[in-house]
């Protein structure tokens, strides 16, 4: 923490002071505590009995083992090309690298009903691969596969952008002494890059593992929304909204807002556990 | 010159190998992030790209300038871009409170303006309606007030507003962290006052990150499904946003009309990835 702008910060004195941190206070109440405060207020609104029954529903269950596993599927396979995308352009100057930075960012500039729409074009009815996909009976739009695709496109970036930040912060000296005394790839990569990188894979998969679970737009998109089947939980919610189960909505709501409040817990735990490495660049 | 003889202008560059062929496992990683990169996002993309293509610009505007259309488009991104700069007013007050005082809950207000980004949008959307409807905490004084905020644009606009809003806090705010401190004591020492330090010293050094700020949340808002559509009603015409129009496109299995709408927002999207890096370059030249 060197910023030189960190010794000007003060308790405030005076009324203007007070105007203005009282009012970004205010500010920030409203827009972002009493939305978390009214999804609690509506789940408990008929007492914890009819939470916890709402939780309870075997559609819900299922929803939330389809979130589970889907975020199960993609969170590895995106931990796996965010490490070969950030040694890639942390390591290596070639032709078109600039390039291929915007290609791995392009997914965050997407609307995810976009990102959902490209799958149904790919693998829908009428889609370019639709009709030799029905031949063999194989379903991957409004079945489970374009959840899996769709939320895979959606959350490409995220481990990829926190370890490449990371890598490039800390340079490749370990990494070319190592190679100099006869280490391996695979030898560096396990004992000195992913050390040196944890804690930026792990709020990388924090991140990305919330994506996951919390993604609606690209996912409404592909699942066709088969109650009990191809729902994952923020379609449920939609489901159970739109059906005036509002207490069983915002019991699911809860769940997934308590998900977020852990992972920006756990995204500020692992800023504070990096804190001592990043020191070490100034 | 940068020579030998100038260990800090060395240090000072990003400690960054840039050789190919220096570590091994370049071949790995390119065939790795090239194939998964163009399995995932890049073919997908081009059934979008052939699909447009074969049905060619005139017959894209020609969907796209359809009533309903532009009452779509014009709707997002008027919104979006009061949304942005709502976001961008609101994000520089809380950036400035949360790194110029110290006060209790401090800490806490920082990590929650993360919020936005970790909520599922369907959270946020259900919990904005529950908030902001006729008869609802906020919504019940402010419909007595005359103003009616669920189901029309300014419902839409809350929402955006929220999705938008750590997007500029957390551009602004490591900015304003590293300004340097002597620049307004010698505008303070020469005489001015409070505001005119604020508006003629901090203001031109924060603009760019602000610019960059809002425009990420432009592009973000622009996109906004989740959110927005509980609480915007869906009237059509009135309060259907693009992206909640492609989604009634598809379900009617109109892929035309949903791909000439995807085609304008993805345009729209990118000219403004192109603004961004454009002051983001000039920015950095301005720093210097």
């Amino acid at each position: 923490m060197s910023g030189t702008g960190r010794a000007r910060a003060r308790r405030p004195s005076g009324l203007g002071d007070w105007l203005v941190v009282g009012g970004a206070i205010a500010l920030l109440v409203l827009v972002l505590v009493l939305p978390l405060v009214v999804v609690v207020h509506g789940a408990a609104s008929k007492g914890l009995g009819a939470f916890a029954t709402a939780l309870q529903q075997p559609e819900t269950i299922a929803a939330a083992k389809l979130t589970l596993l889907t975020a199960a599927i993609v969170v590895p396979l995106n931990v796996g090309f965010g490490l070969a995308a950030a040694w890639l352009l942390a390591r290596y100057d070639f032709r078109g690298r600039s390039l291929l930075v915007t290609l791995v960012d392009l997914p965050f500039s997407v609307s995810p009903v976009i990102a959902g729409l490209v799958f149904v074009l790919l693998f829908g009815a009428q889609g370019w691969l639709g009709p030799s996909l029905a031949a063999h009976d194989i379903r991957i739009i409004f079945a489970v596969p374009g959840i899996v695709l769709a939320t895979t496109f959606v959350t490409l970036p995220m481990v990829a952008r926190e370890v490449l930040a990371v890598m490039e912060a800390q340079g490749a000296h370990e990494e070319e002494a190592a190679l100099t005394l006869g280490a391996g790839l695979w030898t560096i990569l396990w004992r000195i890059t992913l050390p040196k990188v944890r804690w930026g894979v792990l709020y990388g998969i924090v991140l990305c593992n919330a994506r996951a679970m919390g993604e609606f737009g690209a996912v409404t998109v592909v699942s066709g929304n088969v109650r009990g089947e191809t729902s994952t939980l923020p379609l449920h919610i939609d489901i159970l909204y739109n059906e005036y189960e509002f207490v069983a909505a915002f019991s699911v709501a809860t769940l997934l807002a308590m998900l977020a409040l852990v992972t920006i817990a756990a995204k500020r735990a692992l800023q504070w556990l990096a804190r001592p490495t990043k020191a070490v660049r100034s | 010159m940068q020579g030998q003889h100038e260990p800090n202008a060395r240090r000072m560059r990003p400690a960054r190998v840039r050789r190919r062929g220096a570590l091994p496992g370049f071949g790995l990683s390119l065939g790795w992030t090239l194939g998964w990169l163009g399995l995932v996002v890049l073919i997908p993309m081009a059934a979008l790209v052939l699909r447009a293509a074969s049905l060619g610009p005139v017959e894209i505007l020609r969907l796209a300038l359809q009533p309903r259309a532009f009452a779509a488009i014009s709707l997002s991104f008027s919104s979006a871009l009061l949304a942005a700069g709502i976001a961008g007013l609101i994000g520089l007050i809380v950036a400035w409170v949360l790194v110029r005082y110290r006060f209790f809950g401090r800490a806490l207000f920082d990590a929650l303006v993360d919020l936005p980004f970790a909520l599922p949008t369907a959270v946020a959307g259900i919990a904005l309606t529950a908030l902001y409807g006729p008869n609802e905490w906020l919504g019940k004084p402010l419909a007595e007030l005359g103003i009616q905020v669920a189901f029309t644009r300014i419902g839409i606009l809350i929402a955006l507003v929220f999705v938008g809003l750590p997007f500029v806090v957390r551009t602004v705010q490591p900015v304003l962290e590293d300004l340097d401190p002597e620049l307004e004591e010698a505008a303070a020492v020469l005489g001015a006052g409070q505001w005119t330090i604020f508006v003629r010293v901090i203001l031109p050094a924060l603009a760019p990150a602000l610019l960059t700020g809002c425009a990420l949340a432009f592009a973000r808002a622009l996109g906004e499904y989740g959110s927005v559509v509980f609480i915007s009603g869906n009237r059509q015409g009135k309060t259907e946003i693009v992206p909640l129009l492609i989604v009634t496109k598809l379900e009617q299995y109109d892929y035309a009309g949903a791909t000439a709408l995807a085609v304008i927002m993805l345009v729209l999207a990118f000219a403004l990835l192109f603004g961004i890096n454009v002051v983001q370059r000039w920015s950095r030249r301005s720093a210097r």
